[in-house]
């Protein structure tokens, strides 16, 4: 009888795969019970760490062609293909559902992210504009990347709704900082050894594991993140994070469907440029 | 090394291996995911302009065999891809962008040996783009809704797609990418002259799982082409080549529902005003009508220069002419590559030569032309008017027509006098004159400040008669689809 | 030429300069790197930048026995092949002039010029007085060759009759006892109008070289900066009948990047400026990667820094 080698869960943070500088993990139990893992518990520290990790690869990553992060959101679904198994066995045990039902959550994630792959280079010719000024000007809307984001993925399917809160964000240039579900959170981990190795650069993800509570006021405060996905938030979170974002005005926004463009253009900002026609 | 005196840098021979393509002998045509051969047996072969050495026999595809196809493509189309949800057709493309971007040098080199042009241009733009193209539309397959085509549109059916032999691949990615992403399924003839890569595309089909029936090669000639455009199984045409087949394709289809897209030709204004950034205009002029030989539709061949910086501005161009180097396609560093047959090399000839005898002033770099193949050398005609021959024709090879203007409306009146509207070019450092004189222009591209460019974003096609509808970008999806309720 | 050396005429005529544009320059740059140079081409064109090499040690720890060491080096790259020819030049501190020369000499290295940066290198912050002495001190001590720097706050603030100043009066220092490289610190000017525009006020003012960079700061001698200047010297040549030399330095590390930059001369100033008297690299690093890279074109396998000298 063979023992395994069973997986230590880490934060992520800058393409790397630190323990919480608190030290601090917290139990996590599957379906029925049993012991699963000790992923990290997220610090204050640690989430600050991730914001100067983002803000620093802001810059590259929405300044890089439309075309080249599609290519690098399409490679990442081809990597979590090839991790399918460890995603359904992770599922499974932390859901407690079928096999056959976290095969097809799955798969709909890995769709899911192609969808949005397949968004990057498109975003723009449905939400730019040229728009008819009465005047010899030429005037045009162009969105453009937010900065960075926080997104709250929680609660059952885990692993589609984080992929849905998190492939829209960072289709349009900004970076991110996932938040886990604090019940289901080994998927992330697994998601960001995905992430890792399909040439992503360092800083556009980092994940977080730990306690959604003491979180969501972390984030709500945090004066350099530009905008929330609170989709995975309960009404008192979401209510607390709302008071604290007014601060820097954060764009803070909830969705209900998987998949759909106003999860892109939610986060992003519009610019009306205009210049006259004149010889 | 005595100071003064000149030490020439030769570059010496850096040849691209052919090692990494596989030529058969022979190939058949691909219908409905097989390679079969032609009912009645008959091949024609194709070259390497370069050296006019047999490159191998492809099928010619008569009447029987176009019959064959599209019926496989309609089978295609009822039974498997219109049934098919979005994002899985989406995945197909996917596919086969990537086996495109694996197998790119294989590509390049192939689109050289049988289209001539150099190893550079297929390399770093024929194949590239072709890939990139297959991975936008892609993205496109499970988003239509969003397109701003309605609700729900809907494919067209089955396509007759016939393309041009001067950029083979990227031709092929033009036509099948939106046609695919859009739940539609092709017929494709490939160029007389140029059949090779989309054969080889073939097999990136078979690689990528797609399933039977939904891309059909099929290569053959002019008459081919037309018993396609002419199939009653057919439901839309999309053409690119000459205005002249273009008209008989719409005369042709007059009595039909079908629809067509058309990108024809163009005789291009390339214009640059006193304020150009002069070094970077000379570029933009080269590049826009000696890349690819000049096989380009939307080819700035007409040097419309402002009168007061003509001097300055031929004088730099003929010096950057002189650094254009001619020769063996397959050298990385040759810059002008063979004229893709016989036929074309005799038609520049001809139009050029009308040049000569109209009274304008022919100017030639330098240059040793190789013995075998066809070549022709990077050519400028200065003291052109517009009643001039070449510069109301489109000659399609190396050889621009320089005109001059003296105000910025006469700039425009001289662009716009022209049956063609396919592009232009505008070179000035003030951006209000560029967006005053791009307002004006009545042509479907303009490059401000550049030329020859191209994006699978960037939707594509003429005013006029340089054609109908437009490839690329959003704008590119409605040529392949209805509204549906 | 059209300028009197007044403030006013200067702007006047720099204005009428044509402007660059950034992204044509860049895509032209860009296609002429993807020139091949192989074979009979290369073993040419490494030896000719081996002749281009301005070697350069400009270190504030820098000390007489680093500075002999990389005399040595100059005059012989590779002590087991005496076909490899000696480089360029000399680039030293103004205090290590006198021993660079002397090693030189001693070397058989009396053909190897000796190159000072001048001019309160590299920031150029301090009075004319101190430049000037500067300057003697590096004349006196035995440099043939000047690198001075440009004032870029007084251009970057619009003074250019005072950077012009400058430069003909280090130019007036050195008279016929030395070459005169006018370093502009390109990546301080950030644009390409400026490189064209300060690649034309150092050469009126009496540039024998312009040279893009002190190497302290990047980027530096980046391709389309070095497009620009040649295009610079191409043009003033047409116009003067003076042919003056370019210099890029900072960030040319492999014998690919030389490559590249004697293929801009090549297709831009043109094959006159092929020659150590109109185009320099300064560099340090590169030396051993053209030394290796010569071995694998003599000896047909890749060769090992363990078989290249440290200087």
């Amino acid at each position: 009888m063979r023992i395994d080698v069973k997986k230590t869960y880490k934060l992520f943070i800058n393409g790397q795969f630190p323990r919480s500088e608190s030290g601090r993990v917290y139990e996590v139990k599957d379906s029925k019970g049993k012991f699963l893992a000790n992923p990290a518990q997220g610090s204050r520290k640690d989430l600050r760490e991730c914001v100067v990790a983002a803000r620093g690869a802001f810059s590259g990553w929405s300044g890089a062609t439309a075309f080249n992060r599609g290519q690098i959101l399409y490679r990442v679904a081809e990597i979590m293909e090839g991790r399918s198994e460890q995603f359904v066995a992770e599922l499974v045990a932390q859901e407690g559902i079928s096999a056959s039902a976290a095969k097809l959550q799955v798969a709909k994630a890995i769709d899911t992210w192609v969808w949005y792959a397949g968004w990057t280079d498109k975003i723009s010719s449905i939400s730019g504009a040229t728009n008819p000024v009465a005047g010899p000007y030429y005037n045009f809307t162009i969105p453009e990347a937010l900065g960075v984001v926080a997104v709250f993925a929680d609660g059952k399917p885990s692993l589609l709704n984080m992929v849905a809160g998190l492939a829209p964000v960072i289709a349009s240039g900004n970076t991110a900082i996932l938040i886990a579900s604090e019940k289901y959170p080994l998927s992330a981990i697994t998601l960001a050894e995905a992430l890792a190795t399909s040439d992503l650069p360092a800083g556009v993800v980092n994940i977080l594991t730990g306690k959604a509570g003491e979180l969501v006021s972390w984030v709500g405060a945090h004066m350099d993140i530009d905008g929330v996905d609170a989709s995975g938030l309960g009404k008192k979170q979401l209510t607390e994070l709302k008071v604290a974002g007014a601060e820097n005005l954060k764009r803070i926004h909830s969705f209900n469907e998987i998949n759909s463009p106003l999860r892109i253009t939610s986060f992003m900002e519009s610019k009306t440029v205009w210049h006259p026609i004149g010889v | 090394m005595n100071e003064r005196q000149v030490s020439k840098f030769e570059y010496a021979p850096a040849p691209e291996s052919t090692s990494i393509v596989n030529i058969k002998s022979e190939y058949g045509l691909f219908i409905n995911g097989k390679f079969i051969a032609p009912k009645a047996g008959k091949r024609f072969v194709t070259i390497n302009p370069a050296t006019e050495e047999v490159l191998s026999k492809v099928a010619y595809a008569d009447l029987a065999d176009v019959n064959l196809a599209v019926n496989a493509a309609r089978s295609a189309f009822t039974k498997t891809w219109s049934k098919m949800p979005p994002a899985e057709r989406g995945k197909y493309l996917f596919r086969i962008a990537r086996i495109l971007q694996e197998r790119a040098r294989e590509f390049a080199v192939l689109e050289t040996l049988d289209n001539g042009k150099p190893i550079r241009e297929s390399r770093d733009t024929d194949i590239p783009l072709a890939a990139a193209h297959f991975f936008y539309h892609a993205g496109w397959a499970d988003k239509l809704s969003h397109a701003g085509m309605g609700a729900n549109p809907k494919p067209i059916g089955v396509v007759g797609q016939i393309i041009p032999w001067n950029f083979p691949l990227l031709m092929l990615a033009w036509k099948i990418a939106p046609a695919l992403a859009t739940g539609n399924t092709v017929v494709l003839k490939p160029a007389e002259t140029t059949p090779l890569t989309a054969l080889l595309f073939a097999e990136v089909c078979q690689q990528a799982g797609l399933p039977a029936g939904v891309v059909n090669i099929i290569t053959g000639d002019g008459v081919t082409g037309s018993h396609l455009v002419n199939h009653p199984g057919i439901d839309k045409i999309a053409f690119t080549g000459s205005t002249g087949v273009g008209k008989a394709i719409a005369r042709a289809i007059a009595d039909t529902n079908k629809s067509a897209t058309l990108e024809l030709g163009g005789k291009a204004a390339n214009i640059v005003f006193e304020d150009a950034a002069i070094d970077e205009a000379v570029e933009g002029i080269v590049n826009g009508i000696f890349f690819n030989q000049g096989h380009v539709c939307c080819a700035g061949s007409r040097l419309l220069v402002q009168e007061n910086v003509q001097d300055e501005v031929i004088e730099k161009l003929k010096r950057r002419m002189s650094l254009i180097r001619i020769g063996n396609p397959l050298d990385k560093n040759t810059d002008l590559g063979a004229i893709n047959s016989a036929a074309q090399l005799a038609r520049i000839r001809e139009i050029s030569d009308s040049g000569d005898l109209e009274g304008a002033e022919r100017w030639s770099p330098e240059c040793e032309l190789p013995k075998a193949g066809f070549w022709y050398p990077p050519t400028i005609f200065t003291g052109v008017s517009q009643s001039h021959r070449i510069a109301r024709d489109e000659i399609f090879g190396p050889v621009l027509s320089v005109l001059t203007f003296r105000t910025p409306q006469e700039a425009i009146e001289k662009a716009n006098n022209t049956p063609y509207g396919l592009s232009a070019g505008v070179w000035s450092d003030k951006g209000s004159r560029i967006l005053w004189t791009a307002q004006r222009l009545r042509a479907g591209v303009i490059w401000t400040n550049t030329f020859n460019k191209f994006d699978a974003t960037s939707p594509f096609g003429g005013y006029k008669e340089s054609g109908w509808g437009r490839e690329g970008g959003r704008h590119g999806l409605a040529g392949y689809l209805k509204a549906g309720n | 030429m059209i300028v009197d050396g007044s403030e006013g005429s200067l702007k006047q005529f720099l204005r009428t300069l044509p402007p660059v544009d950034q992204v044509g320059a860049e895509g032209r740059a860009a296609m002429l790197a993807t020139r091949s140079i192989k074979t009979t081409s290369k073993n040419w064109a490494i030896d000719l930048a081996i002749r281009m090499v301005d070697l350069t040690t400009l270190e504030g720890a820098d000390t007489p026995g680093k500075v002999r060491a990389l005399c040595a080096k100059a005059v012989r790259p590779d002590p087991s092949d005496p076909t490899v020819p000696s480089v360029g030049a000399i680039c030293v501190y103004n205090d290590m002039v006198k021993i660079a020369r002397t090693e030189l000499d001693n070397n058989g290295g009396q053909n190897i010029p000796v190159a000072a940066v001048s001019t309160a290198f590299p920031s150029g912050r301090a009075s004319m007085e101190v430049k000037i002495r500067d300057t003697k001190d590096a004349l006196e001590n035995g440099a043939a060759e000047i690198d001075m720097v440009i004032d870029r706050g007084a251009f970057l603030s619009g003074r250019l009759g005072e950077v012009f100043d400058e430069i003909k009066a280090i130019k007036e220092v050195c008279g016929e006892r030395a070459h005169l490289k006018v370093i502009l610190e390109t990546g301080e000017l950030v644009t390409l109008d400026n490189v064209r525009k300060a690649s034309y006020l150092a050469m009126l003012a009496g540039a024998d070289f312009i040279k893009t960079s002190t190497g302290k700061v990047a980027p530096a001698a980046t391709a389309p900066v070095v497009l620009v200047m040649l295009e610079a010297v191409r043009d003033y040549y047409k116009e003067t009948g003076i042919r003056i030399g370019v210099k890029p330095a900072g960030g040319i590390r492999t014998t690919k990047d030389a490559m590249k930059q004697l293929v801009l001369v090549n297709e831009t100033a043109g094959p006159e400026w092929l020659t150590p008297s109109l185009f320099r690299i300064g560099a340090s690093a590169l030396l051993n990667d053209l030394l290796m890279q010569r071995m694998k074109m003599r000896d047909g396998y890749y060769a090992s820094p363990n078989y290249v000298t440290l200087d």
